[in-house]
């Protein structure tokens, strides 16, 4: 699958090395940003309240 | 030399390509299954690593511009106007400046005061948020039972905070020895108490935020202060309740009391 991807990128080899890179920043950029913070309300670990909240 | 080189690059290449070609439906279902799993778990450590770690450093910006916010409201007198220079002269200790000033149940919104304690660190000044939503202890430090006493106020001020992850503000809360001081700071002057006792229940038993904790239907007389934070660490399957009684109070004027006045400078100067 990411063999793919990587030969689906243009241009030559520095080229599809750095948008590969900037796909990987992007894609942790966005669980980090967006998709951990929403998941965290479900992490009953971090819950330091009496009671239900 | 280098002619060969070239040469043999492109036959490789077109060797690889050849193997790629023949590799049946089965193969490539495989192979797309293992590299989603390889990645499920790489997010996986990436979300504890954003959890234990990241959340840390976003909380504790979050808490210094709730800080900057509550000081541009609430100027400190700098510490010098204490009676911290008069080293010389009569220690401030019994002072008395009577009846606490307490802040009406209706200014208890946002930020509206800082817990030191010095326990947990010199620098350790906490911001103090109304709510107790997961909004609130995520970014803004220790949060106020809605409902509970106000600083200073006859009754039970109970203030939750994460003993781990999103600044872990009361990570250190079993290192509390009796006789430790924990100070509360409002628009309307500075709360000084006395860590008692902790006390680990399990989540349900809500009576400990109760005006005389574990008993609802006493009528309170003392100043009491709750903290609430998760047990064991890393874990939430108890909850750890640390109480102190109220010893003194300072109005604003009056300054911070002397063993913290440096620490509120400071405070208030990278707010």
């Amino acid at each position: 699958m990411y063999g793919l991807i990587f030969r689906a990128l243009p241009g030559p080899l520095w080229v599809r090395i750095l948008l590969s890179v900037m796909l990987v920043v992007a894609a942790v950029a966005a669980l980090m940003v967006f998709v951990f913070p929403w998941f965290s309300q479900f992490n009953p670990l971090t819950d330091s309240t009496i009671g239900s909240p | 030399m280098a002619r060969s080189t070239l040469d043999a690059a492109p036959a490789t290449g077109a060797d690889r390509g050849a193997v790629r070609r023949r590799r049946s439906p089965l193969q490539l279902i495989v192979q797309i299954v293992g590299e989603l799993l390889i990645t499920a778990g790489l997010v996986l450590l990436l979300f504890v690593a954003w959890e234990l770690w990241w959340t840390n450093i976003d909380a504790d910006i979050k808490q210094d511009q709730a800080l900057e916010e509550f000081f541009s409201d609430v100027p400190v007198p700098p510490a010098t106007a204490g009676p911290a220079p008069s080293a010389g002269s009569v220690p401030p200790v019994g002072e008395d400046f009577g009846e606490p000033a307490v802040l009406e149940q209706a200014a208890l919104t946002g930020t509206f005061g800082v817990a030191y304690i010095p326990r947990f660190g010199e620098d350790y000044s906490r911001p103090i948020t109304a709510g107790v939503g997961t909004e609130v202890l995520d970014n803004l430090g220790l949060g106020h039972y809605p409902g509970t006493a106000a600083p200073g106020q006859v009754g039970n001020i109970a203030l939750a905070g994460h003993r781990q992850t999103h600044g872990q503000v009361l990570d250190q809360i079993h290192t509390l020895v009796p006789g430790d001081r924990i100070y509360l700071q409002t628009r309307d002057g500075y709360y000084t108490y006395v860590f008692r006792n902790t006390e680990i229940v399990l989540p349900d038993q809500v009576d400990v935020i109760a005006p005389v904790p574990t008993d609802p239907a006493a009528e309170p007389v003392d100043r009491i202060l709750t903290l609430t934070s998760c047990n064991p660490r890393f874990g939430a399957q108890e909850r750890i309740i640390a109480y102190s009684v109220m010893e003194s109070w300072r109005p604003p004027e009056a300054g911070p009391p002397p063993e913290i006045a440096e620490q509120v400078a400071r405070t208030a100067g990278r707010g």
